[in-house]
């Protein structure tokens, strides 16, 4: 075995899928430090898409600051995040006086972190390993996505996803989640979340040259003074061999609700096979002690007793 | 100054305490009621087939019946459970190996045909060679059945369930055999008491790794493993903790005491289902508190900044 399909850096990932010369894989680059959470994106999507609003009717506010969406699933495949963080901000002593005035000597600033989610289009992807129905397909652009005429809703991927990404939709009974914009890629159009974005936050683009431009923006940010950014599922040895929609964080994943190291499930697969397989071994040798013996024996009398 | 704690609790920052993966779809008693059936199925098969070998006609036709029985009622629950029911054919449209899904639904359709044709021989008589030939093969797929759904379940995101990949298909094994053994007992509660000695001894052996499974899944899993020990998941798995036992004990005395076989009986189908419902409940347990998924990738997590 030459290298191990189930995990680890995969760099043809739609060859290695079947397609022939497959066009270049495509992703999405999201800036979370230039996102303004207009939340464009959301809008995008669900008209797009089409995606339905369960909640139309009813004014739900979460409390979770500006954020009423609340997380990625079946009706809503970009979710913005909103963080408010009480810290001390780097300010100049004139920005310092001017807070201090306004906030009664309370020198402490709120920092707001906004962050556009989405599904992460995995290299190497729990949802579409474990869909028994083939359901789950990955596309020619190296994209992942759901046969809404195949899937028969039996929920795997759902809990498969290191993301919680994809759900089942209430009253529908299919798994759904971003298709990155299928069918505008193959009319050569990029996602609508992409193009809705007035701030570049969000960036479409073949997958190499994505990962190129972060490491620049990276470097950019920490020679500004802001050494807390960091890439998030950007890299192809991580576990899930890269996303294909990766970010640029200011905090540590679990804050934006994000996995810190999420693994594909399936990495660990045949060594679960292995022990089902030992177990089930044991189960016929249990069987085997437990009928052992001529058929008037006595059950005091087990096998090597006397 | 207060005084601090010499270690201070472990802090996991999260978004907003929310969720990071979706909340399992898979619901009660449908998936718990499977587990417990594709066990009890399985071993069946294999202590049917250990009985026919050994020419106990009474024993034989429990472990078929019931090898059949809870093949038909485990494919219901499963049909039941998808989103779209009307689909429960596209199982079988693919057979893939990295979904254990699939695997199984192989497995169930071809143990399920061999355990019924095995049963519905040996009630009828009718080709009984067929039938004995579908009774000995249905000893190969049933320890298969009785464990990958241990496969099925480690083979997620969700903490509780991937966590005890190493402890599942042994849980699974022990609870399959006692299941089987329970059957065994009741189906020859009314015979001959010598048929009673291989199912009671099953019984023991059964209850004894199922006994020892659990508690090394609810101590051996990190921080968990506490999933196993509360809520609801605890209160089941306290009292298979106890009923387990319990019926072996009762087994012992099932040679020599109908009243003894039947309670033995009663006592071990309790235990595995309640194994399965404790098992099952540990899941979304797992899911609804971020910390667990961020304690298995982030064995240390970093000093809370604010």
């Amino acid at each position: 075995m030459t290298r191990n399909r189930l995990a680890g850096p995969l760099h043809e990932v739609a060859a290695d899928a079947g397609y022939t010369a497959p066009p270049e894989r495509v992703g999405f680059f999201t800036d979370t430090s230039v996102c303004i959470g207009c939340k464009a994106c959301e809008v995008a999507c669900k008209e797009w898409n089409g995606l339905p609003d369960p909640d139309a009717d009813v004014l739900s506010l979460t409390g979770m600051s500006y954020d009423n969406t609340g997380a990625l699933g079946a009706d809503a495949w970009r979710h913005v995040a909103f963080i408010e963080q009480a810290m001390p901000v780097p300010v100049s002593a004139d920005e310092g006086d001017v807070i201090s005035a306004l906030t009664d000597g309370d020198t402490g600033a709120t920092r707001w972190l906004m962050s556009s989610d989405v599904c992460k289009h995995c290299t190497h992807a729990a949802c579409l390993d474990v869909c028994p129905t083939g359901a789950l397909v990955r596309t020619e652009f190296g994209t992942v996505v759901v046969q809404q005429d195949v899937c028969n809703g039996c929920a795997y991927c759902v809990s498969a996803c290191p993301f919680g990404v994809i759900d089942r939709r209430e009253g529908d009974g299919r798994a759904w989640k971003c298709t990155m914009c299928y069918d505008r890629l193959a009319g050569g159009l990029e996602p609508a979340c992409a193009k809705a974005c007035p701030t570049d936050s969000i960036q479409f683009g073949p997958l190499d040259e994505l990962r190129a431009t972060a490491q620049a923006r990276l470097e950019q940010l920490h020679e500004a003074g802001t050494p807390e950014a960091r890439l998030y599922g950007e890299d192809p040895a991580d576990g899930v061999g890269g996303a294909g929609a990766f970010f640029l964080l200011l905090d540590e994943p679990e804050v934006y609700g994000l996995p810190p190291d999420p693994v594909v499930t399936t990495r660990d697969m045949p060594a679960m096979w292995r022990r089902a397989g030992v177990a089930a071994a044991l189960l016929v040798a249990g069987v085997g002690v437990a009928f052992a013996g001529r058929p008037g024996s006595r059950l005091g009398s087990w096998p090597g007793s006397r | 100054m207060t005084e601090q704690p010499q270690v201070p609790e472990a802090e996991f920052r999260s978004y907003y305490g929310q969720p990071i993966l979706k909340m399992p779809r898979w619901k009660e008693p449908h998936l718990p009621a499977y587990l417990y059936l594709g066990g009890l199925s399985g071993a069946s098969a294999v202590m049917g087939a250990a009985a026919a070998l050994t020419g106990r006609r009474a024993l034989a036709r429990a472990g078929r019946l019931a090898a059949a029985g809870a093949a038909m009622g485990g494919t219901g629950f499963l049909v039941a459970e998808l989103g779209r029911p009307e689909r429960f054919l596209h199982m079988l449209r693919v057979a893939k190996p990295t979904s254990p899904m699939s695997m199984g639904s192989w497995l169930l359709a071809a143990h399920a045909s061999l355990a019924g044709g095995a049963a519905a021989s040996d009630v009828t008589g009718v080709l009984p060679r067929l039938g004995a030939a579908a009774g000995a093969v249905s000893a190969l797929t049933g320890p298969l059945l009785a464990t990958y759904s241990a496969v099925l379940l480690a083979n997620t995101a969700v903490p509780a369930w991937h966590e005890g990949q190493r402890q599942l298909p042994f849980l699974f094994a022990g609870s399959a055999m006692a299941s089987a053994a329970a059957a065994g007992l009741a189906g020859t509660a009314l015979g001959a008491p010598a048929d009673r000695v291989p199912a009671a001894r099953l019984a023991v052996l059964g209850a004894a790794l199922e006994t020892a499974a659990a508690a090394a899944l609810e101590h051996r899993t990190g921080l968990v493993g506490e999933t196993y020990r509360q809520g609801g998941a605890g209160q089941m798995m306290r009292a298979a903790r106890w009923l387990a036992p319990a019926g072996a004990l009762a087994a012992l005395a099932a040679p020599r005491s109908r009243v003894a076989a039947v309670a033995a009986a009663g006592l071990l189908t309790a235990g595995a289902v309640t194994t399965r419902f404790g098992v099952f409940r540990a899941g979304p347990a797992s899911v609804a508190d971020p910390k667990y998924v961020i304690a298995a990738q982030r064995p240390a997590p970093p000093a809370a900044t604010t």
